[in-house]
């Protein structure tokens, strides 16, 4: 007995030396992986630019479709402009803008210093449809498939190698 | 006919009290708390904060989007269910139960077993010794 007992203490031991180990050395930030492979929900948006209302049912008809949310506050919008004016470029790719709490003169002068990379532009005026999207800040961009599957979720300004990583997914590389 | 009577207004006192009970229970149950689920939800852009305590936009609009689903009709479960596919696990304070964390839940009670099953097998051998 006097052995089963020592035996357990060092098992039990072993077990949360093991659970600190495994525990301290992960990374408790939010993370985006179990997003993606997920379908998107049904999500109804108001166009930018009048009250017509767009389902995100509609992005079937695109082989891709980056969702991007941006606003004119926000400065790391800025920053990845210039990498959405470039994916504009791209054939098989959807770019629908999506501005997030913002006021429209501020947006629409944005969008005319900088250039209007966007194919569909949607406004989330509350905040509230970017969190059925599971945005938690801007900028954060969705790039969905044909299905409407996640492929990828870029949380923060668009970067050279998140360029590149889309015209991988979209087989344009 | 008095006897009759006075066993209905017994019975009627009886029905009232139980009716009284059973709609004041169905009540409490229906009536989700929000500030529970606030409470219980993560602010992710805050430092160890709920959605409750936090004054950021991520937390307000959080509370606009649990107050939606809350006229919707949605139980507590199903809001944090929600809550969780968009942002995974994380986002609840009390995550539930899955395959990932099944042995946080049952460790506990497999030790306590274990460890009564222990001081029980000493102090019967002990008692055998005296």
């Amino acid at each position: 007995m006097q052995r089963l007992i020592k035996s357990t203490i060092t098992i039990i031991f072993i077990f949360i030396i093991i659970i600190f180990y495994i525990s301290l050395g992960k990374e408790n930030n939010y993370d985006t992986v179990n997003l993606v492979g997920k379908k998107i929900d049904s999500i109804e948006l108001q166009s930018f630019n009048d009250e017509k209302i767009v389902n995100t049912k509609s992005f079937k008809d695109n082989n891709f479709t980056l969702i991007n949310f941006w606003a004119s506050w926000c400065g790391p919008c800025r920053a990845e402009h210039p990498i959405l004016m470039n994916l504009k470029e791209s054939r098989s790719l959807m770019l629908v803008g999506v501005n997030f709490k913002d006021k429209k003169k501020n947006a629409k002068n944005f969008l005319d210093d900088l250039g209007n990379p966007y194919d569909i532009l949607l406004k989330d005026e509350n905040g509230k449809k970017s969190i059925i999207f599971g945005i938690y800040g801007i900028p954060e961009s969705i790039l969905l498939n044909k299905e409407l599957v996640v492929i990828e979720k870029f949380v923060g300004p668009l970067a050279k190698e998140d360029y590149e990583k889309i015209l991988e997914e979209i087989g344009e590389k | 006919m008095k006897k009759f009577w006075r066993k209905l207004v017994k019975n009627k006192l009886f029905f009232l009290t139980f009716v009284f009970f059973f709609t004041t229970l169905s009540a409490q149950e229906k009536s989700i708390d929000q500030n529970q689920i606030f409470k219980n939800l993560r602010c992710l852009v805050c430092q160890g904060q709920s959605i409750s305590d936090s004054n950021s936009d991520f937390a307000q609009t959080v509370k606009l989007v649990v107050n939606d689903l809350i006229e919707e009709g949605k139980t507590e479960e199903e809001i944090y269910s929600f809550m969780a596919e968009k942002y995974g696990d994380w986002i609840i304070y009390r995550p539930q139960l899955n395959k990932q964390n099944f042995m946080l839940w049952f460790l506990p009670y497999a030790f306590l077993i274990g460890g009564g099953l222990i001081i029980f097998y000493l102090i019967r051998k002990k008692r055998e010794k005296a």
